[in-house]
């Protein structure tokens, strides 16, 4: 088998007395997307944003193409093309698509200055390819609507040549023709041969997007399936019952 | 808005925001000229009205970054107290000492320190904000009792004067820079205007973005340097009275010619509030750290899953506004000429109310620098104009209060009205 992408090993974070990642353990191959799936509390978020690096784990190895990592900021998780989308978008609603597009990482002049022409257009030339629908470039992103402020948080990810995209929920706000645009971009991006982590609720539209899930429950792993060899029944059974019905059977 | 002068304001992309204000400004302005008998609108009150509002609208420009990002500084006013009444300290009792009385200097050294020690202090204070995590209300308002004390403590209740004569200078009542110099500038600013307008729309044509027709361009322009040399002209109408003049030729043993007249020109606080408006709107506009200020008002979460360093930042953001308030008590206490222990007293709440009826949003991530200093003016004209017209004093602070709410409430609704929320 050939090295993972990404390698999230033994992974155990928690806050006060509570475990809410205990020693769980996932990857991602290059041109795969992995689900991953559990109750609200399960701990798929908490797991996420410590590889987004808004949190710090307490046990624990992150590998990159086989090699050990540390990642202690978004700024480190960006440096190894860790990109994520995050369920609340974190888009600043009182900047335009390029301020938020660029928040962080900003195209200066010469003099340092922030170049918001050569910014504005490169957020068209990257939009005219995920949105071609896209003209509000100068409108605060609160105005737009969910799909649009969507597109701006993926493009911002795809953007800076993200190899590890995180997508927490990135449908959960979408109606449903935005829904379909948002599952064509996953499908284009794995086939450019990203590695994809998708969090969801809908179990089928985990079935339908990804090659593997993992479910978590109580901080805990209860299992990592490809998507082919189990029924959406089997799954549900793990996220509710914690057990895995072919480890059982 | 509706018909040809909403299609015209839309077409120059003017800030109706920024209309309101000039309107408000205006509209003041012609009341108070009319109850006074037309003493307000004369190149002599308006020459002390942009002295008076000098301080206040300094400060004023660094509220607007503490506000956007979502705090509240009330401990400026004591600031400006304690840093002036050091500075006078210093001037007066410490540095001709050593570098001799009278020597140029000791105002460079003085307003170098009084920076510093703004800065510094503002940086504590937005440390013990960022880092610590304390509410920026009350540490705040704990250091607007603990510098008025400080303030106190320095001076034992005295007042420091006379303050150092180049110092003086500063606040601008005997600082001006004369006709020639005035109208200099007044050039060099038009033709920066022009040239920025013009780099402007070259970029934007070079990225093929949709650009303003051109009649709209020539008549953004003209406005622009119509009004840059119309206060230029106003401040250089402003006539030094004869009698000082006799008395300065008096005093060089010369003789006045006949007919021999003098203007004031642009005071130096004016100028060091036009430098502080152009570099806070560039900071605001055009830097990383304005960018990041404004990403934090408008969601702390996301900038700091930008990588923005939201601590570090707010401490930055409360070490600028101690800069900017050791500014504003260099132009007070020259104004002045002496330092008195309750210099800036409530100087916060004029200066939260001019960033506040210059558009900024008390929820953050809304606000800009030229609004500040015109509320900033919009106050002083409303409260030197009862002044003249002899309202008295409570009745004044009632007025302003009332002028404040509504200013607010006018902003609500323009926001509900524009979804600009």
């Amino acid at each position: 088998m050939s090295t993972p992408l990404l390698e999230m090993r033994n992974i155990s974070i928690h806050f006060g007395g509570i475990k809410a990642v205990d020693d769980v353990s996932i990857d991602v191959m290059p041109g795969e997307v992995v689900g991953l799936l559990g109750h609200n509390g399960a701990g798929k978020s908490t797991l996420i944003k410590i590889l987004s690096g808004a949190y710090k784990k307490d046990a624990g190895e992150i590998y990159v193409d086989g090699k050990k990592v540390e990642i202690n900021s978004p700024i480190d998780a960006r440096a190894h093309n860790i990109e994520t989308i995050y369920q609340t978008l974190a888009l600043s609603d009182n900047l335009d698509a390029a301020s938020n597009l660029f928040l962080g990482r900003e195209i200066t002049t010469k003099f340092g200055l922030v170049d918001d022409t050569a910014m504005e257009a490169e957020s068209r030339k990257i939009m005219a390819r995920l949105n071609p629908n896209f003209q509000r470039f100068s409108e605060p992103v609160r105005s737009l609507s969910g799909g649009q402020r969507q597109s701006v948080a993926i493009a911002r990810a795809v953007y800076f040549n993200a190899r590890i995209l995180i997508m927490d929920e990135p449908t959960a706000a979408l109606g449903v023709h935005e829904t379909a645009m948002v599952a064509d971009l996953i499908k284009e991006l794995k086939a450019q041969g990203l590695g994809i982590f998708l969090i969801s609720h809908d179990t089928r539209e985990m079935m339908d997007l990804c090659d593997r899930v993992s479910v978590m429950k109580n901080g805990q792993l209860i299992g990592t399936e490809k998507v082919e060899d189990v029924t959406e029944d089997d799954i549900l059974s793990m996220i509710i019952m914690g057990k895995n019905p072919k480890k059982a059977a | 808005m509706s018909g040809g002068l909403g299609n015209l304001i839309k077409t120059l992309q003017i800030d109706t925001r920024l209309l309101g204000m000039i309107g408000a400004f205006i509209v003041i302005s012609l009341v108070f000229h009319v109850a006074t008998g037309g003493t307000f609108l004369t190149p002599r009150n308006l020459f002390t009205l942009t002295l008076q509002t000098a301080s206040v609208a300094v400060m004023a420009t660094g509220m607007v970054f503490v506000i956007v990002t979502r705090n509240i500084d009330l401990s400026i006013g004591s600031l400006l107290g304690i840093v002036g009444m050091l500075m006078g300290v210093i001037q007066v009792q410490i540095l001709p000492d050593i570098v001799g009385f009278g020597s140029p200097s000791i105002w460079i050294i003085t307003v170098t320190i009084g920076i510093l020690l703004g800065a510094a202090i503002g940086a504590f204070q937005g440390w013990l904000i960022g880092y610590l995590v304390i509410p920026s209300f009350i540490v705040t308002l704990g250091g607007l009792l603990i510098w008025r004390g400080g303030a106190w403590w320095v001076s034992k209740g005295t007042t420091i004067s006379p303050l150092d004569p180049n110092f003086v200078m500063l606040g601008g009542a005997s600082g001006t820079i004369g006709v020639t110099a005035s109208w200099a500038l007044a050039i060099v600013g038009s033709v920066l205007t022009i040239l920025f307008l013009i780099n402007t729309r070259r970029k934007h044509v070079s990225h093929n973005f949709a650009v303003k027709p051109l009649w709209a361009e020539y008549a953004l322009g003209a406005i622009l340097v119509s009004a840059i040399c119309g206060i230029t002209a106003v401040l250089n109408a402003y006539l030094v009275p004869t009698r000082i003049l006799e008395r300065r030729f008096a005093a060089e043993g010369l003789e006045m010619p006949e007919g021999y007249t003098e203007a004031y020109g642009f005071p130096i606080s004016v100028l060091i509030v036009l430098f502080v408006t152009i570099a806070m709107t560039i900071v605001a506009k055009k830097t990383r750290f304005g960018r990041y200020i404004f990403a934090m008002g408008g969601n702390p979460d996301a900038a700091e899953l930008s990588g923005i360093n939201t601590r570090m930042l707010t401490v930055k953001v409360f070490a600028l506004m101690g800069a900017l308030t050791a500014i504003a008590a260099v132009i007070a206490s020259a104004r002045l000429g002496s330092a008195g222990s309750s210099l800036g007293e409530l100087d916060e709440l004029r200066v939260i109310a001019a960033a506040v009826i210059g558009g900024t949003a008390l929820a953050g991530g809304v606000g800009t620098i030229y609004g500040a200093i015109l509320g900033a003016l919009i106050m002083q004209a409303l409260v030197s104009g009862m002044g003249m017209v002899g309202v008295d004093s409570p009745l004044q602070n009632m007025i302003v209060g009332g002028v404040l709410i509504i200013a607010v409430w006018i902003d609500i609704i323009y926001r509900r009205k524009t979804g600009d929320a």
